[in-house]
Parts: structure tokens; C-alpha cells; sequence
């Protein structure tokens, strides 16, 4: 899950440097893409400590990312934007406090019944902002947008400047999420997690009040997905109900499937194949999602573990060839001679 | 503790379990003193691993009364009462595969021995917990393949690693649902040693088919047919009794 060798955390870098440098060769349309990929990388990975880590799958999860923005639509007034340093705690908190409550009361619901109850209680909150005019109805609302700015140093961006400035708060924000994860996931708590993802029902003999953990788990999710929801406020400057929707929670799991349910890099490689993808179809095809359909079947089809779960085929390989694989079998076959002689006097 | 015998640590009081219809525990009344390896014999179907199951709170029972160290325990669920202190194995092996053998240990050992502001410590720099993981390993002889990832271990050797699970919270009362399960006679003998030890320091209840292994390490026992206590005493007792050996032990005494 978390990349445990030197020669991985140096892939990490030169592939965080690599996000950095985009903006200075893409155009500001291709910048613009850029952050929404790298929103759409911040969703999944929050879905990741729900369904990669601590092995629970739920279809709510674009309610607390929806929720978000629509936060920063109602706190904000009219004529001038409020500094990130209040809407972003506002965002996420608000997130918070709906995750504590949602997952307080489908966490009660195992397996198959608490994906249900999370869709369920997903499409209300989608509801409340499809049918009523709090955030502008079906039709949704623009927003003034959030200030960058800490400590009364606020950044004042021209139109053409600001795709850039939020490109980069996006990346920054997405690698703080993926440290704090990663770290998380080696304390004591994340050991916790990973023991409810193998085998609940043994944490629970074990001492574990399984429930606690995962509604904790949840709840930091759900504040994630804030985080990215607040990105995408800033993004946009647009909120409607499609932000909380269903699809946007199975979206996030399709990243999540696309780029591997093993690791905290797949969402984010998911995410960017997938936000791809969308604008490749989209350029040769007028039957874009048919063509997504298509290739994320073929993905999952062909590569289980997901594209972070590629590995070359043998005589591609460079140098001397993998034997993390080898010794440890020969040991076995050592002490294995009761293995199958039943012990029994019935 | 001049009389250790008045106080068991473990007692059911006329628990039942019923399963719709089926009553798969009924009446049992049972105690468990202090240093005492007690088994629990019975053919397949008499309810062993129900009682065991309901001991430690995986199901609640239907009827009845469960005391531990003279407090009552009925209704504490299954993490309760691994922190009241009782600690158990499973009939299946029942373990986190791909995590390594002290990983599995070390969550035994959180689970109840963790300080409360450890929580989002760094796992691998709680030399404590680690501490005391890798005796419970070294306490069953598993202390070789701590890295090793648990499911690549040999049967005998997770087997092992349930009991070193089972010890790693210190408990009071360590029930075991046969240990032995598909184990060669070798890894038996070696099993048998250290339940023998254990029982000094824990109290042990045992479930097991071998009844070689279990005249052979038991203090006390139960023989349960058909959800109900057909006898319990000393093991020779038992081998005596003319009802058991109609009834289940055929041949064998």
C-alpha cells in the first residue's frame, strides 16, 4: 500500500517533478485539464483509505466531495471571494460532520448492504440540492470565487495567471494528501485498518472495536473528498447537483479499479488515465463514453491488479531477473508432512 | 490464593444456544480454575465450537449466564472480552495472511496492550508491542519466521501462529478450538509441551478430536453430546465412565 523501498519514493519524486514542470510546456487549456485530473486524483485517493485500505466500498462518497462545494457557494457573498484560510476549514469540517453522520449509521451495514446504505444516503444528499433551491437547483449556481491567500498576503491573480496558481495549489494539495496517507497508513491506526481489510472478524477476537476504526477511517475520507471538493470549487466557480451525485462516487472507484487497488499511487494514476481518456475519446469519437466504456473494461480485464500492477513480460526485463519469489517455498515443503493426514477419532 | 478452586476464572451457568429450531448449546454449566487445562470432548455436532464460540462472544447465547473471574460477561461483545482478558483460537485457521508472522502477532498485542496516545505512532518503532510479540513467538517457537509473510508458513506453523495470536494479549483464559487440526504426530507432541506449560501461567479450555493429546494433557474435562453435558471430571473419571464410553468413546479406553 505504501511504497516501502528507496528506489520507489525516488519514482514518487520524479514523478511529482514531472507534474510540476506540465505548466511550463502545456497550453492553458491543457493546465486547465491538469487540475481537474489532479482533483479527480485527490477524490480517489480519499475513496483509497475507504476501499484499498481499509476494504470497505462505498457509493456515497461524492456527497461529501459535492458537499464541499457547495460549502464555499454558501458562505461566499455575492460581490467579493472569501481567503482559502476560511473556506477550506469551512469545506472540509462541514464534510467532516456529514461523513461522522453518514458513516455513523451505514457502518452499522456490512459488505454489499453498506454500499447500499451509502448510495442511499449519497442520492439524499444529492437530492437536497436537486430539489430545492439551496445551491440553485437542478440548474446550479455560480460562486465568487475563494482568494488565495494566508495571513492577510492575498494573491491576486490576472485571468491568464490564475490556471497556473491553481494548478500548482492543486498539486500541493494532492501530495500533502498522499504523505499524510502514507504516513498514516504505517502508525498503529493504519496497522488497524489493514487488519479490517484482511479479516474483520479476526480484529474483532483480537480486542479491535472494529467499528470505531473504520467510522474514524471514514470520517478522515470524508474530510479528504472535502479537500477535493473545495479544489474544485476554486477550479470551477460553479456548483451544481451533479457534484454530489452517485456517478461521481463511481467514477472515483473506476480510477481506483483503473490505476490498482493495491497502492495510494493507483488512484492518482488512475485519475490522470481516466481524466485522459475522457479527453482523447472526446477528440475522436462523438460517442465518447461508449469509447471510456471500452478501454476500462479492457484495463480491468488485462491488468486485475490495475496499470500500478503492470509488470513487464520476463525477457523484457533489465538487469538480473526477480527472486523476491524463490526462498521461501523450499522451507515449506520441509515442514508440511502432517499437512492433510486428518487427526480424528469420530 | 490459598484455595484457588473457589473462584473459577471462567463459568457458564445453564447457557444455551439455540439455532432456530436446533439447539446446538443447552444447560452447559462449566468452570475454569486458575493453572487448569480443562477439555472439552464430544463427537462432531455436540456443540464444541458453539460453546466456544459463545465463550467468547462471537454469538450470544440464548440462555444462561456467563462469569468471568465472578463477573458477568453475557452480554460483552467478542472485543470486550478479549480486553476482560480472555483469548482464543480458531478451529480454522483464521489469521491476516499476507501480513508477516509478527505483524500478526503485534495486533494481538495492540489490541489490548497499546498506550491510548500511541494510536498514530509509527507501528514499526513500538519496541514494547514489538517486544512482546516476538516472546509470544518465541513462546510457541515461531520466533525464527517473524518477517516471514504468514500465509506462506507451513500448516503446523500457522497453526503455531494462531496460538502465539491467541497468547499475545496476556490473557486470564486462552481457549483453543482444536489446535491440532490437521498436524502431524511430531508437531502434536511439541503442541502438547507447550499447552502443558501455558496452563501454569493461563487457564486453558481445549477443544480437540485426539484423544491421545487430550488424556494426555487435560487436568479436568467435559464430554458433550448433542448440545448437553454427558460428564465432566478427572480424565480418569471419565475414561471410567460407562455412559461416555457408549456413548462416544467407543472402543478407545
Amino acid at each position: 500500500m505504501v511504497p516501502s523501498s528507496k528506489l520507489s519514493w525516488i519514482g514518487l519524486a520524479i514523478a511529482a517533478a514531472l507534474l510540476a514542470l506540465l505548466p511550463l510546456v502545456a497550453s492553458p487549456y491543457h493546465i486547465e485539464l491538469g487540475s481537474t485530473a489532479l482533483i479527480a486524483a485527490m477524490l480517489a485517493l480519499s475513496l483509497q483509505l475507504l476501499v484499498g485500505c481499509t476494504g470497505l466500498v462505498s457509493l456515497g462518497h461524492g456527497a461529501f466531495y459535492g458537499l464541499a462545494a457547495y460549502v464555499v457557494y454558501l458562505i461566499s457573498p455575492p460581490d467579493t471571494g472569501l481567503s482559502i484560510a476560511i473556506t477550506l476549514p469551512a469545506a472540509v469540517a462541514v464534510s467532516g460532520i456529514a461523513a461522522l453522520l453518514i458513516g455513523s449509521l451505514s457502518l452499522r451495514a456490512k459488505g454489499f448492504f453498506f454500499l447500499m446504505v451509502t448510495l442511499a444516503f449519497g442520492q439524499m444528499v444529492f437530492f437536497i440540492f436537486h430539489d430545492t433551491k439551496i445551491g440553485g437547483g437542478t440548474d446550479g449556481a455560480y460562486l465568487t470565487r475563494p482568494i488565495l491567500g494566508l495571513f492577510g498576503f492575498d494573491l491576486t491573480l490576472t485571468r491568464r495567471q490564475r490556471p497556473m496558481a491553481l494548478y500548482y495549489v492543486n498539486l500541493i494539495q494532492l501530495i500533502a494528501m498522499y504523505l499524510g496517507l502514507a504516513w498514516l497508513l504505517r502508525t498503529l491506526f493504519g496497522q488497524v485498518l489493514t487488519g479490517i481489510r484482511v479479516n474483520e472478524h479476526r480484529m474483532q477476537a483480537l480486542g479491535f472495536n472494529t467499528y470505531r476504526y473504520k467510522l474514524a477511517a471514514f470520517v478522515i475520507a470524508g474530510m479528504l473528498a472535502g479537500v477535493a471538493g473545495h479544489a474544485w470549487a476554486l477550479h470551477r466557480a460553479f456548483v451544481n447537483p451533479e457534484l454530489v451525485g452517485w456517478h461521481r462516487s463511481a467514477e472515483a472507484l473506476l480510477m481506483i479499479l483503473m490505476g490498482g487497488l493495491g497502492s495510494l499511487a493507483g488512484p492518482i494514476v488512475g485519475a490522470i488515465a481516466y481524466t485522459g481518456l475522457g479527453e482523447v475519446a472526446q477528440l475522436l469519437t462523438e460517442r465518447k463514453l461508449l469509447v471510456e466504456g471500452a478501454v476500462i473494461l479492457a484495463v480491468v480485464l488485462l491488468l486485475p491488479k490495475g496499470i500500478m500492477g503492470f509488470k513487464l513480460p520476463e525477457f523484457m526485463k533489465l538487469g538480473k531477473p526477480d527472486s523476491s519469489n524463490a526462498p521461501a517455498e523450499i522451507e515449506e515443503a520441509h515442514s508440511r508432512p502432517g499437512q492433510g493426514q486428518a487427526v480424528s477419532h469420530d | 490464593m490459598t484455595d484457588h478452586r473457589s473462584t473459577p476464572l471462567l463459568a457458564t451457568h445453564a447457557l444455551g444456544r439455540n439455532f432456530g429450531g436446533l439447539s446446538a448449546v443447552r444447560d452447559v454449566s462449566i468452570s475454569l480454575h486458575a493453572g487448569e487445562l480443562h477439555a472439552v470432548i464430544g463427537p462432531n455436532g455436540a456443540g464444541k465450537s458453539t460453546l466456544v464460540n459463545l465463550l467468547a462472544g462471537a454469538i450470544t447465547p440464548s440462555a444462561g449466564r456467563i462469569e468471568l473471574v465472578g463477573v458477568d460477561v453475557t452480554k460483552a461483545s467478542a472485543h470486550a472480552r478479549a480486553h476482560q482478558g480472555i483469548g482464543r483460537s480458531f478451529q480454522r485457521t483464521n489469521i491476516f495472511k499476507p501480513l508477516t508472522v509478527l505483524e500478526n502477532v503485534r495486533l494481538g498485542v495492540q489490541a489490548v496492550g497499546a498506550d491510548k496516545g500511541s494510536i498514530f505512532r509509527r507501528a514499526s518503532n513500538q519496541r514494547n508491542l514489538i517486544e512482546r510479540a516476538r516472546a509470544a513467538l518465541k513462546r510457541v517457537g515461531l520466533d525464527w519466521a517473524e518477517h516471514r509473510a504468514a500465509g506462506t508458513l507451513s500448516h503446523g506453523g500457522q497453526r503455531q501462529l494462531e496460538i502465539a495470536m491467541a497468547l499475545a494479549s496476556n490473557p486470564k483464559v486462552i481457549l483453543l478450538d482444536e489446535p491440532l487440526a490437521g498436524m502431524g504426530p511430531e508437531e502434536g507432541e511439541r503442541i502438547a509441551q507447550l499447552l502443558k506449560s501455558l496452563a501454569r501461567e493461563h487457564a486453558i479450555l481445549l477443544i480437540e478430536h485426539d484423544m491421545d493429546f487430550v488424556f494426555a494433557v487435560a487436568d479436568t474435562m467435559t464430554v458433550m453430546v448433542d448440545g448437553q453435558v454427558l460428564a465432566s471430571g478427572q480424565p480418569a473419571e471419565i475414561r471410567a465412565n460407562a455412559a461416555v464410553q457408549n456413548a462416544y468413546l467407543g472402543g478407545h479406553a
